[in-house]
């Protein structure tokens, strides 16, 4: 188990280090520097380029890079001045942190339930309303949601705020938006599941023990039918965060989503890149901490060691 | 030894001149068969069970049409601008006569902005904010949005049919190495490539494909790898070795065959996916750059209108909504029907 543990720390690390590369090189390879003014004369343009470490040569300021991140300082953005991209991020990451953990939640608890109801009530009217749903919020973009709530709860009913981040009624739109689709992935899946497993040898076991059906459903069929759920909630994060820089925008929620999309609209590859080796850094955790999750729950791999 | 001792005299028992030669053909009789049915007559007649998938299909095919005919159908250009009919809402002959379709030219504030402008012809979708036909816009950006989503789910399939047969049949050392690499990259964040190399690339339909492709063939080349392992340790692989099978004919009469039902499913499920990313990427700015349209660019413009002209947001979100709906449809409807598990 702690060879598996550390062989995926391993990997986590390079492909971190393969992130931040990809980026690295990319500020290099635009072109243009951050002292552009024609108005600079070229000693001063030199002194600056010395003090931020750009007249050495790339794999050294390559170095000197990675050396910074390793502290935690992500350089600072061109646009804003000069501040610290690690500030901005910090300051963003607030709304962001809250609208992505309302969606999670509230997405998969509905999701679960959804899920577990249509299995029970196998090629019924209710299992079949459940598929129909799942398709539609797998299939239709968050975006699309995300305006039709806009326009018809927001402007034509009037009765939710469509935009900016005051309370806990300017997050409730921009959730249902997010969640739609965590609720269909968790529902689909767990319906699934639940069908495989009450399709066991143990269930009928247990029904022949003469056990109640409500205690067989929730100790026996619910219980491992969730093992495998887990699994789905690393990309379901990365799927919810890629969502969040589109429903950030429409709901103008100032969130690191929102912050991002403007980044790359003015241009300020310094933010760019502090922001994108931030996501990955997230993204490579949630997946390390669930397979190691998932290695202590699912027997085979705590025994084997995932071979 | 025993044995010996009876066969001989089991032989002896039976002199040769009693037994008849038979042939072949009569032992192939006792045999009870039906016709041989290929791959795609046995995926077809799974497939034919599922109403939802053939409604998926049948959808699939309209928009197809509809994107090379539609923009032919009527005489506007996708590009083509005119300051004196912006904003119109759609108005279809006959149809207009049915008030609560919306589709007779009347605005959200109660205008026949057809009437007030003067303009006698019909836009079925409406028009945009530059006057241009929304009609020829949404099918020529549908066009796009497809030729962008079929190229990058054909390149992902080259490249990764090619890197998990390879990986998988020839095992050992080049599959280990190739799986560390495919593991270090399965951790990047797609999307964050994608706008990255999109960045580096400056938009357009091949660097968006590019980048898709990038991240995209690995989940192509671990379904295929994985599948091949399994056959591979199959007794017909083995049966056709022992009996003088090359490398080749294993890899094109048995690995290949079986393993086209999973590659199949996964690109039916890339299609959609292009088309959400190619979407997500126009509406972060990254998109393709005006006159050309994409559904995402579309989608993206109409939405500023949407508040006070959400025609154009209705016709475009519903028919990127149609594409990944039947083509999700169709993808599951085709995982159950090339697993043989759900055959009854």
């Amino acid at each position: 188990m702690i060879r598996y543990i550390f062989t995926r720390i391993g990997y986590m690390i390079i492909t971190l280090f393969i992130i931040i590369l990809l980026s690295f090189l990319l500020m290099k390879a635009l072109p243009g520097s951050p002292f552009n003014d024609e108005r600079l004369p070229e000693a001063q343009k030199e002194l600056l380029y010395k003090k931020y470490g750009l007249d050495k040569p790339v794999p050294i300021q390559f170095g000197i890079y990675l050396a910074n991140f390793v502290q935690g300082d992500l350089g600072v953005s061109f646009v804003f001045d000069n501040r610290p991209v690690t500030k901005i991020i910090q300051e963003r990451i607030g709304a962001s942190a809250i609208l992505g953990f309302q969606a999670v939640t509230v997405g998969t608890l509905i999701g679960l339930l959804l899920g577990i109801i249509a299995a029970l009530r196998h090629n019924t009217i209710i299992d079949y309303g459940a598929t129909v749903l799942a398709v539609l919020g797998i299939s239709i973009p968050s975006f699309v949601f995300a305006g039709f709530l806009q326009y018809w709860i927001g402007v034509k009913l009037g009765w939710l705020p469509i935009a900016f981040w005051n309370g806990f009624e300017y997050s409730i739109l921009p959730t249902i938006a997010l969640a739609v689709g965590v609720v269909a992935t968790i529902a689909r899946f767990t319906r699934i599941e639940m069908l495989e497993v009450l399709n066991q040898e143990y269930i009928l076991t247990a029904k022949s023990k003469g056990l109640s059906n409500p205690y067989i459903i929730t100790k026996h069929g619910i219980r491992n039918a969730l093992i495998p759920i887990i699994t789905i909630i690393g990309p379901l994060t990365v799927n919810t965060i890629t969502g969040s820089l589109v429903i950030e925008k429409i709901f103008s929620i100032p969130g690191l989503g929102e912050q991002f999309v403007n980044s790359i609209i003015t241009n300020d590859y310094q933010l760019i890149m502090g922001t994108t080796i931030f996501y990955a850094v997230l993204f490579v955790s949630v997946i390390l901490i669930i397979d190691i999750l998932y290695g202590f729950i699912d027997p085979r791999i705590r025994v084997t060691g995932g071979e | 030894m025993t044995t010996k001792i009876t066969e001989d005299a089991t032989l002896k028992k039976y002199p040769p001149d009693l037994f008849e030669p038979t042939s072949q053909h009569e032992f192939i009789d006792d045999f009870t068969y039906r016709p041989e049915q290929s791959f795609w007559q046995d995926a077809w007649l799974g497939l034919r069970k599922n109403k939802a998938a053939i409604v998926g299909l049948c959808i699939i095919i309209l928009v197809i049409l509809l994107a090379i005919f539609g923009p032919f159908m009527n005489s506007h250009g996708y590009d083509e601008q005119n300051i004196a009919r912006t904003n119109l809402p759609p108005k279809v002959p006959v149809l207009e006569n049915i008030s609560f379709l919306g589709l007779n030219g009347v605005d959200s504030r109660g205008v026949d902005q057809y009437k007030a402008k003067g303009i006698s012809e019909y836009f079925w979708f409406g028009t945009d904010e530059l006057g241009r036909d929304l009609w020829t816009r949404i099918w020529q950006g549908t066009r796009i949005s497809l030729y962008i989503a079929f190229l990058a789910a054909t390149i992902d399939l080259i490249i990764g049919v090619a890197y998990g047969a390879v990986s998988a049949f020839y095992g050992g050392r080049t599959d280990h190495i190739m799986q560390r690499i495919i593991e270090v990259l399965v951790g990047i964040p797609g999307l964050i490539v994608n706008i990255l190399l999109i960045l580096i690339l400056k938009p357009g339909i091949i660097s968006i494909t590019i980048a898709m492709v990038i991240v995209g063939w690995i989940s192509m080349a671990r379904i295929v790898r994985a599948q091949i392992l399994k056959l591979k340790s199959y007794e017909f692989v083995l049966a056709s070795r022992t009996l003088g099978a090359s490398n080749q004919r294993l890899i094109w009469k048995h690995l290949i065959p079986n393993t086209l039902g999973p590659i199949i499913v996964a690109t039916t499920f890339t299609i959609p996916g292009a088309i959400f990313t190619e979407a997500l990427l126009s509406f972060i700015g990254l998109g393709l750059q005006p006159p050309t349209a994409s559904l995402g660019t579309i989608v993206n413009d109409s939405y500023k209108l949407l508040r006070i002209y959400p025609h154009g947001m209705i016709f475009s979100s519903i028919v990127i909504s149609l594409i990944m709906i039947s083509f999700n449809l169709l993808g599951d409807g085709l995982r159950d029907a090339f697993d043989p598990k759900t055959r009854k």
